[in-house]
């Protein structure tokens, strides 16, 4: 691999109950790599992602995210977040405060930067999202492509070195999907570490690096898209992609 | 029926409203305090606290307003603890009123969907701010409806320190009503003087609930 390791699973467990739900996760993703992580609902893709930025906490094994390892508790946590973007399926944006106010935020409050440069910053991402206008709106007055961009601006506004995707298109009515999957094929040529759980495999074909199946827990597949949508090497993920495909 | 005995007790009766007034906005103020101590304990993450949370709540809300009151007032002197009535109906009224304000608080933190601390926290933030700038806001605008309503309860629930002889609304009209055989326009007048202290409160109640409907 030519450039260093954005992210780094080792030997990664984690249970849900008695419910294991990642098993033997290893994989490396690069800086500057666009992965796409694909398989049935239940597969363990959303956790998987999870545990890159903490929001769940793996039993067993490593994750390292920009050379900082992830079970250390506190402060190590913090300054992963700080780097490590993300945008959920059901966006979440802060439903007391403006789009202004959802970018800056966390600039204001974690990064310390002055209200004005903020809020300059946060036009630019708005700009950069095709949402300029909708500064001062409230989240509940946009629809739900550009309430997913503005998550995304948000997502963007800390400067992170990754951004994960949590199914960021799976909550969207079909003509809204084709406008938030144009503004992440922008940012996936811009160089910034991605890890996309997704069901849009045009946006795998375009733009992803590698794409990774998942199933029952495991990683049980993955290759250049190219190659993995015409010979996935796996009877699972062929059924998979027949089902999907089919459509 | 005689309604002039309205009049001549007018000054008696706002009296009364004082007294009924005072003793609801102190217990209200005891009842804001521990319900927010108590609701922090519900949501705690050591599962001890929780217990000691819920424990509290499900005791006071379930036993009877007025078995706590004459446990307090009645009960209490007899191993030699001695308080006086009005201190009796503030207490027993505050600490009953608090386990409904934790309930209220706890429902409405937990009203703001998992996703939106997430996103604190994914952006950056520690667990304090994220509640403090994103959770808590929210959670008080879904607190706001049933708070009102406790503390509409509250006032009318005042009523009851008139049985161990607080001479509120109710006691003072009882009263005068014992001493002239007037009941109808005594109670009437009670009646008259409870809604001068809810309707407002509902009002500003409303006002307050549109205002944070977002």
């Amino acid at each position: 691999m030519p450039t260093p390791a954005a992210i780094e699973f080792s030997g990664v467990q984690k249970w849900f109950g008695t419910n294991h739900v990642l098993i033997d996760i290893d994989l490396t993703i690069a800086t500057g790599e666009v992965l796409v992580v694909i398989g049935p609902s239940g597969s363990g893709k959303s956790t998987l992602i999870r545990c890159i930025n903490g929001l769940e906490a793996v039993q067993q094994g490593t994750v390292v995210v920009g050379g900082k390892q992830l079970t250390a508790k506190g402060g190590e946590l913090a300054a992963i977040r700080r780097e490590v973007g993300m945008v959920f399926q059901a966006f979440h944006l802060y439903p007391h405060k403006t789009v202004l106010e959802n970018i800056t935020l966390a600039p204001i409050t974690v990064k310390r930067v002055p209200r004005e440069q903020a809020e300059r910053e946060a036009r630019a991402l708005l700009e950069r999202v095709d949402l300029p206008e909708k500064a001062d709106a409230y989240p509940a007055q946009l629809s739900g492509g550009q309430q997913q961009r503005v998550a995304i601006a948000r997502a963007l506004a800390m400067q992170p070195k990754v951004l994960l995707f949590d199914e960021p298109t799976s909550a969207l009515d079909p003509e809204m999907i084709a406008e938030v999957l144009d503004v992440m094929k922008a940012l996936a040529h811009t160089g910034i570490t991605m890890v996309v759980v997704t069901h849009e495999m045009g946006f795998a074909r375009e733009v992803g690096d590698r794409v990774v199946f998942m199933d029952d827990g495991r990683i049980v597949a993955q290759a250049p898209p190219e190659q993995f949508f015409s010979a996935p090497g796996n009877p699972r993920a062929q059924l998979f992609l027949s089902k999907i495909l089919a459509h | 029926m005689d309604w002039s005995v309205l009049g001549e007790n007018a000054g008696a009766l706002a009296q009364g409203l004082l007294i009924t007034l005072e003793v609801s906005a102190l217990a209200l103020l005891l009842a804001l305090v521990l319900g927010v101590i108590v609701a922090t304990l519900r949501v705690a993450p050591s599962p001890v606290l929780r217990r000691i949370g819920t424990a509290y709540v499900e005791f006071l809300r379930n036993i009877p307003l007025l078995v706590q009151l004459f446990f307090l007032f009645f009960a209490l002197p007899s191993i030699g603890i001695r308080l006086d009535a009005f201190v009796c109906g503030v207490l027993a009224l505050g600490v009953y009123t608090s386990a409904f304000v934790a309930e209220a608080i706890r429902s409405g933190i937990a009203a703001v969907p998992t996703g939106q601390l997430e996103a604190g926290l994914s952006s950056g933030m520690g667990y304090a701010t994220a509640m403090r700038l994103i959770v808590l806001p929210q959670a008080i605008a879904k607190t706001i409806p049933p708070l009102g309503n406790t503390t509409l309860n509250l006032i009318k629930n005042s009523s009851l320190v008139s049985t161990v002889s607080v001479l509120d609304i109710l006691g003072t009209a009882n009263l005068l009503g014992a001493r002239s055989f007037q009941y109808v326009p005594m109670f009437v007048g009670a009646a008259i003087c409870y809604l001068i202290l809810t309707l407002p409160t509902a009002f500003a109640v409303n006002l307050l609930e549109k205002r944070y409907a977002r």
